[in-house]
């Protein structure tokens, strides 16, 4: 028999049905539920008087609305329009039995942040969310991928999707990264490469030692901005470091069963031999850290280069698109990455919103002040990792460096809540996406990793952390 | 879902790529808890003006806003359409906006799959065959395209003539405005079958603790 591959190990053991001449019909283990693309679908089912066919394999939480500034302001939600999105929810979930985690819940989180939390997320399921970073869960050895509204209905009352068989692209990064070098990097470094429709019909597997030397927290951010390259999904082979995170969290198998579950795991990752339809192998040494110049996650570069011009690119497509993004970014083609100011710093996300995002940006900032000229918030991931944060002082250490600590939610990724960039205003944000307008009307974002964004936040503008000058207090706390 | 054979039309067109669901329609229309109501977003921020003394009043120099457009059924733009955001909110955009058919060089895959669940037909056309097209209706905006889906061709009176690629169960469902959820319920002694022995195997079921 040949040799297999991770994802179609996992494909096949999920097939209902294989129809000649229709898509196959592949069971979803798992489907992750918020506000904001679910209401027309729980409205669907009672449209067509169809059940929710497995409430079981169903969560729910709140995310991309609920304002991140107080308690207060997430229990009276003064915009009502979100109000009225929250609270159909919150009334969907009672009607049709799905567990849910309210504003105040603490599992309550950005959605991509709580499965794996729980425990929800494992290796060799299928899970599926109306939110294209659903991918994030791929970390773990799992098929995830976002889907539309229709296809959330329509897990609802099958528990199945109709899909075509993506093709298959390993991604091997090799060796060590260098120091100040993260996993945000990676990613980004990726989509420079392959563009932002690189992996368009392809399910990614992540692999190499580079990979499997990150931590899960790194592995998520990875497999999270496998969309931003188009990919239908990412996936990285579960192993000892997957299993050490997930054991005793409150939905992993416990006891005799456990050691059954990690027997099961240990038969998912690609065989030897295997073949995908696509490889590509990077040298982890060569990289360095990374910054977004433009309107599109896959116009970056790195912190020692310069904004690029249009005259260099390959096509007529390309120098358009160029010049739009240098003037909606009011950037010049030559300017320093390093010279380039901000205004804001955003440190969160489903990308990069977990505790160990957070303590390596708390060992930046520790000791410093935020420059004058920067407003700077930490907007924790769920509520897990924010009172793991307090319970490490990290809140301690931003509040002291000028940093607003605010409540979990999705906040300025999306701006769909009050937090949003002004016009014009520039932002090192450690989110996924720089489209226009996408943390505000007119406002201009860069991805960064954690760690850059928050030396930007100190420095006022981009600096390269790998010559940063800790100025820890450690040894005294 | 509406079926569709064929469709004679004008075209609106976007020259630009990379068009992300975010531009299509903006984050703070997503807070709305209806599926109808989209069309008038479509593009919003790419509708108005930003910037100056006139910002937030149209832009009547953006193609949407031009009266000689106004019938256009067929969206024409550049290479990842649709990419971003899952969003489906994008496809009710399109669709209640009025267009029926997308023609560009390649779509990001959710916002494919978004379209079809909506009746929109995408067209993938090469990027030489996209360019004459938008070419062709930027300088006539009367210019009519006409889709032929179960032919799977693009012709216009200037001779233009293309065959497009779709997958044949999807051009099955556009053309017979099938529901998704009926089609898949025709499988249920399976899915039945499956889901006895799959509940089981309890590393996939994501709540259960113990064996």
């Amino acid at each position: 028999m040949a040799a297999k591959t991770m994802f179609e190990k996992v494909w096949e053991q999920h097939l209902v049905a294989e129809p000649a001449g229709e898509p196959s019909l592949l069971y979803i283990d798992l489907q992750l539920v918020h506000e904001v693309t679910s209401p027309q679908a729980f409205d669907g089912l009672r449209m067509t008087d169809r059940k929710l066919r497995r409430p079981d394999r169903h969560i729910a939480t709140v995310d991309h609305n609920v304002p991140t500034s107080s308690v207060q302001d997430r229990l009276v939600i003064a915009d009502q329009i979100a109000n009225t999105q929250i609270s159909a929810l919150r009334k969907n979930c009672a009607e049709f039995g799905i567990e849910f985690y309210d504003v105040q819940d603490t599992n309550q989180g950005i959605v991509h942040m709580i499965g794996p939390e729980l425990g929800l997320t494992k290796p060799g399921m299928t899970i599926v969310c109306g939110d294209s970073h659903t991918s994030t869960h791929g970390a773990f050895g799992a098929l995830a991928f976002g889907i539309g509204t229709s296809e959330v209905e329509h897990v609802m009352a099958t528990q199945t999707l109709p899909q075509e068989k993506p093709k298959t692209f390993r991604i091997n990064v090799e060796g060590k990264l260098p120091y100040g070098v993260t996993a945000k990097d990676i990613i980004l470094d990726i989509i420079g490469r392959i563009g932002t429709a690189g992996a368009t019909g392809y399910v990614v597997e992540y692999a190499g030692s580079a990979i499997r030397a990150l931590s899960m927290e790194g592995r998520m951010t990875i497999c999270n901005m496998s969309i931003e390259a188009g990919a239908r999904a990412g996936m990285i082979a579960p192993d000892e470091t997957t299993f050490a995170y997930l054991k005793g969290r409150k939905c992993s198998p416990k006891g005799a069963a456990w050691d059954e579950a990690v027997a099961h795991w240990k038969t998912l990752p690609t065989e030897a031999g295997a073949t995908f339809d696509r490889e590509l192998t990077i040298d982890a040494a060569t990289l360095a850290p990374r910054v977004t110049w433009g309107t599109s996650p896959g116009m970056v570069t790195g912190i020692s280069d310069k904004v690029p011009s249009p005259a260099d690119t390959a096509n007529e497509a390309d120098r358009k698109s160029y010049e739009r993004a240098l003037e909606y970014m009011d950037l010049k083609p030559g300017t320093k990455i390093e010279e380039i100011p901000v205004d804001r710093v955003f440190l969160g996300s489903c990308t990069n919103g977990r505790i160990e995002d957070l303590r390596a940006a708390a060992e930046i900032v520790d000791g410093y002040h935020v420059a004058t000229t920067v407003s700077a918030m930490v907007v924790p991931g769920s509520q897990k990792v924010k009172v793991q944060a307090e319970q490490e002082g990290l809140d301690i250490i931003f509040k002291n460096a000028g940093f607003d600590w605010r409540e979990p939610g999705c906040s300025m990724c999306l701006g769909m809540n009050p937090d949003i960039l002004e016009p014009g205003e520039r932002c090192a944000s450690t989110s996924n996406r720089n489209f226009e307008g996408r943390q505000g009307r007119g406002g201009r974002t860069h991805l960064v990793s954690p760690v850059m964004a928050a030396a930007a936040a100190i420095t006022g503008h981009f600096t390269d952390v790998r010559t940063w000058k800790f100025n820890s207090r450690k040894e005294a706390r | 879902m509406e079926a569709i054979k064929t469709l004679t039309a004008t075209a609106a067109p976007l020259p630009l790529p990379n068009i992300d669901t975010d531009q299509i329609i903006p984050k703070q229309f997503l807070k709305r808890i209806e599926r109808a109501g989209y069309g008038d977003f479509l593009f919003y921020d790419w509708r108005r003006i930003q910037d100056g003394p006139d910002a937030g009043k149209p832009d009547a120099s953006f193609v949407l806003n031009k009266p000689e457009y106004k019938d256009a059924k067929i969206l024409i733009a550049e290479k990842n359409f649709g990419c971003g955001s899952s969003r489906e909110h994008a496809a009710w955009a399109i669709h209640q906006f009025g267009f029926r058919v997308v023609i560009a060089p390649s779509f990001a895959d959710i916002f494919f799959s978004n379209a079809g669940k909506n009746g929109i037909i995408l067209v993938r056309l090469s990027e030489a065959d996209v360019e004459t097209l938008l070419q062709r209706s930027t300088a006539n905006p009367q210019h009519k395209i006409t889709i032929n889906v179960e032919d799977q061709t693009v012709t216009d009176e200037q001779g233009f003539s293309a065959h497009f690629d779709m997958d044949p169960f999807r051009k099955y469902c556009l053309v017979n405005g099938l529901d998704d959820i009926g089609l898949t319920l025709r499988y249920e002694k399976d899915l039945d079958k499956f889901e006895a022995k799959h509940d089981n195997e309890f590393w996939s079921a994501p709540k259960v603790q113990t064996a």
